[in-house]
């Protein structure tokens, strides 16, 4: 494979986006209702609620401040109204986010109260929409394309066929440039020496294993079974998946039989070590780890199904594929590619991946995932521990 | 080959895993190992659902599983050749 480009939205920073979305982002609960009242008002706006943001504080907070400004920052994003509480807060928001250059502007509700506050946001969105719509696709290379991967509902079908689709998908895309993350942090768990030794150095698989340590020690910590149910999910275990270390080495898969990370990034943290393949400590619940992938600076999202996980997200386009023939059948609006003709052995993994790399290369060119045409926008923050 | 009733990962392996739905006890199944493209010929004891494991040899209670290569975790009980392999009789070692 030599020249393989897509058509996106090149940001001020020099990132480039494949979605043109103006969010409208509060900085913490209280100021959801505004939000999706000025996301009602400008039509083509996207409201971002969610329940946290108030008395969190130390690594916590910062996780709060890293993918609330990299969920800004993201090049799918043209352009964002932050509203909080407050103006303090909601300005160092705003402060992170205009460091790529985007347009962003900050609002307060304290001293305007909610309507007075949504006039004045609202102006300004729509001031955003307008300029935002102006904005136009140009060729890109390969190379400006940032890729997150994570399974969700697997069941062994995830193993054998739809997450080594993936995997393929890396060991092809990998040499010619593009950036790519895997993460799910427990779910390693029955495989995590051979995850350390896919580590481009010792150094890295060290590092990787610091960080499986260190969330292994929070399960062992709370746990009252042996996460039966939980980790396997209920879902992964009536799709035949047993322990964790048989989901585990399905995992891998994503990541191709060759491909090397070359950094470990914490929870929503931005790769700067240039293209490759990064490895992220997140959770291993879908929405939790594609929100962090998300904000990370990621534009595009493929996640492998067994059982038929519905998943999506507001900003990074999550493209589905599933190589389970029930789930293909029983929940085909949510499949964006079927792949189960791997294991009736009339499609190879060569082929697979080909036209994984082709709906990959569409939906970056603007077609709409089956998450985004049925409006799954699931956008959850992590949290490390209880607020203050 | 034509469709096959079961996969397995390697040829170490020993689980196989059913990737047609209807599979009951005493179907003769078909099975393909992915890596050395080998078929093999193995009898259902079990009506196993798509997804599930089978047994590919007698396997005793306290043994190690395997598939990918690699130990996927303990038999609880003994499991006969062609058995269903699930929660009910295989456990993780980890948690």
């Amino acid at each position: 494979m030599d020249r393989v480009r897509f058509w996106g939205y090149r940001r001020e920073n020099g990132r480039v986006g494949i979605r043109n979305h103006v969010v409208i982002l509060p900085l913490d609960d209280l100021s959801n209702a505004a939000c999706e009242a000025v996301a009602n008002n400008i039509k083509g706006c996207l409201a971002l609620p969610h329940p946290y943001g108030r008395l969190q504080f130390g690594e916590d907070l910062e996780l709060h401040f890293r993918t609330l400004i990299g969920t800004g920052a993201s090049p799918n994003v043209a352009a964002v109204v932050v509203i909080g509480i407050e103006p303090g807060w909601a300005g160092r928001v705003v402060e992170g986010i205009a460091k790529t250059g985007k347009p962003v502007e900050a609002f307060a509700i304290e001293r305007n109260g909610d309507l007075r506050t949504i006039e004045k946001a609202s102006r300004k969105a729509k001031e955003f929409i307008q300029s935002a719509s102006e904005r136009r696709r140009e060729e890109c290379d390969i190379r400006d394309l940032w890729i997150s991967v994570k399974c969700g509902e697997s069941d062994t079908t995830s193993g054998l066929a739809s997450n080594p689709t993936v995997g393929n998908l890396i060991d092809k895309l990998d040499p010619l440039g593009v950036t790519s993350c895997f993460g799910e942090t427990s779910e390693i768990t029955g495989a995590e020496q051979v995850c350390a030794s896919r580590g481009e150095t010792p150094e890295v698989g060290k590092k990787f294993l610091a960080a499986w340590s260190a969330y292994n020690n929070v399960i062992e910590q709370f746990k009252t079974n042996d996460l039966s149910e939980s980790q396997p999910t209920k879902g992964n275990i009536v799709g035949g998946l047993t322990t964790i270390e048989e989901k585990a080495f399905g995992n891998l898969e994503k990541i191709g039989k060759k491909t090397k990370y070359i950094e470990v990034l914490k929870p929503a943290e931005t790769p700067v070590k240039g293209p490759g393949l990064y490895f992220m400590d997140t959770s291993s619940a879908a929405a939790e780890c594609v929100t962090l992938q998300a904000a990370a600076g990621f534009a595009v999202h493929l996640f492998p199904t067994g059982q038929g996980n519905v998943i999506g997200n507001p900003i990074e386009p999550v493209i589905k594929l599933t190589a389970n023939p029930r789930t293909a059948r029983e929940m085909a609006e949510h499949i964006d590619l079927d792949v189960s003709g791997i294991l009736r052995r009339e499609m190879t993994f060569d082929e697979a991946g080909d036209r994984l790399i082709e709906i990959t290369l569409r939906t970056c060119n603007g077609r709409l995932t089956a998450a985004e045409a049925l409006g799954h926008r699931e956008f959850v923050l992590t949290r490390l521990y209880r607020s203050a | 080959m034509s469709a096959p009733h079961f996969l397995v990962h390697t040829k170490k392996d020993t689980v196989g895993v059913v990737v047609v739905e209807g599979v009951q006890a005493g179907m003769p199944l078909t099975g393909w190992v992915m890596d050395t493209d080998a078929t093999i010929s193995l009898a259902a004891r079990d009506p196993i659902p798509l997804g599930h494991k089978i047994a590919l040899r007698e396997i005793k209670k306290g043994e190690t599983i395997i598939k990918y290569g690699h130990d996927v975790g303990q038999a609880s009980a003994d499991v006969g050749e062609g058995r269903h392999v699930h929660v009910h009789n295989v456990k993780t070692r980890r948690w």
